[in-house]
């Protein structure tokens, strides 16, 4: 079961070597994005493409725009 | 949208998945680094200055006027442990006698931007609103420091700020 995090497990996971993955259009990644998050839409989020961008061996964060 | 992605992944075959329950709307809104046009651009979590007067509520307010006397700034930022802010005290309110403690002589609840907003749009509200200051703040209210128009008159219309020295 996907775990929910706040804030500050973010800024811990990433610096301990974590994915942080935008799910959310590329025109809004474009916008704004946490530093050094990747871009993997939900919309696009084939078995594929998540297989050939993600390290299994690493957590993984993905986040949207807000909690709604 | 998050939460169906972080499942999704989990049903892919990866174990270790976790959903920002905040998303990018509370990373910006803590003032934290971001990448992407927004991050080219000049808001006013950048543009903040940091050196503010602050105090706790159980202050005495006597040290707070002797502090402000020593600082460029009209108003003291009242915050708990936290950094959160509480209330604003400015040097006039001390003047008049306000007190004992912060607590006493602040003005409860003043109103705050948070750190995305561009510095094109916090300049045009402030000139529609009269302002000369305003405090920025994360999304959970910790202050992030003291926005002046004077700094987004020079931000945004630097042809401006040499021609127009009575623009504050």
């Amino acid at each position: 079961m996907p775990k929910t995090i706040g804030r500050e497990d973010v800024r811990r996971l990433a610096a301990a070597g974590a994915q942080i993955v935008d799910v959310l259009p590329p025109e809004e990644y474009a916008h704004a994005h946490i530093a050094g998050a990747m871009s993997l839409p939900l919309k696009e989020l084939t078995p594929e493409l998540a297989r050939a961008r993600l390290d299994p061996n690493r957590p993984i964060v993905v986040y949207c725009y807000d909690p709604t | 949208m998050s939460p169906r992605a972080a499942w999704l992944l989990e049903a892919l075959g990866f174990t270790d998945v976790s959903h920002y329950l905040g998303g990018i709307s509370d990373w910006i809104g803590a003032a934290l680094p971001i990448e992407g046009l927004l991050a080219e651009e000049a808001t006013i979590g950048a543009r903040a200055r940091r050196d503010v007067t602050t105090c706790q509520l159980g202050d005495p307010v006597e040290g707070i006027l002797e502090r402000m006397g020593r600082e460029a700034y009209a108003a003291c930022f009242v915050l708990n442990d936290e950094g959160v802010l509480l209330g604003r005290i400015y040097r006039s309110d001390l003047r008049a006698g306000r007190g004992p403690r912060a607590a006493d002589a602040m003005r409860p609840g003043p109103s705050t931007y948070r750190p995305d907003v561009t510095a094109r749009d916090m300049l045009a509200r402030m000139r529609e609103h009269n302002l000369h200051t305003a405090p920025v703040t994360t999304s959970d209210g910790r202050l992030v420091g003291l926005v002046r128009r004077r700094d987004l008159v020079r931000a945004v219309e630097p042809e401006r700020e040499g021609s127009s020295p009575k623009a504050s």
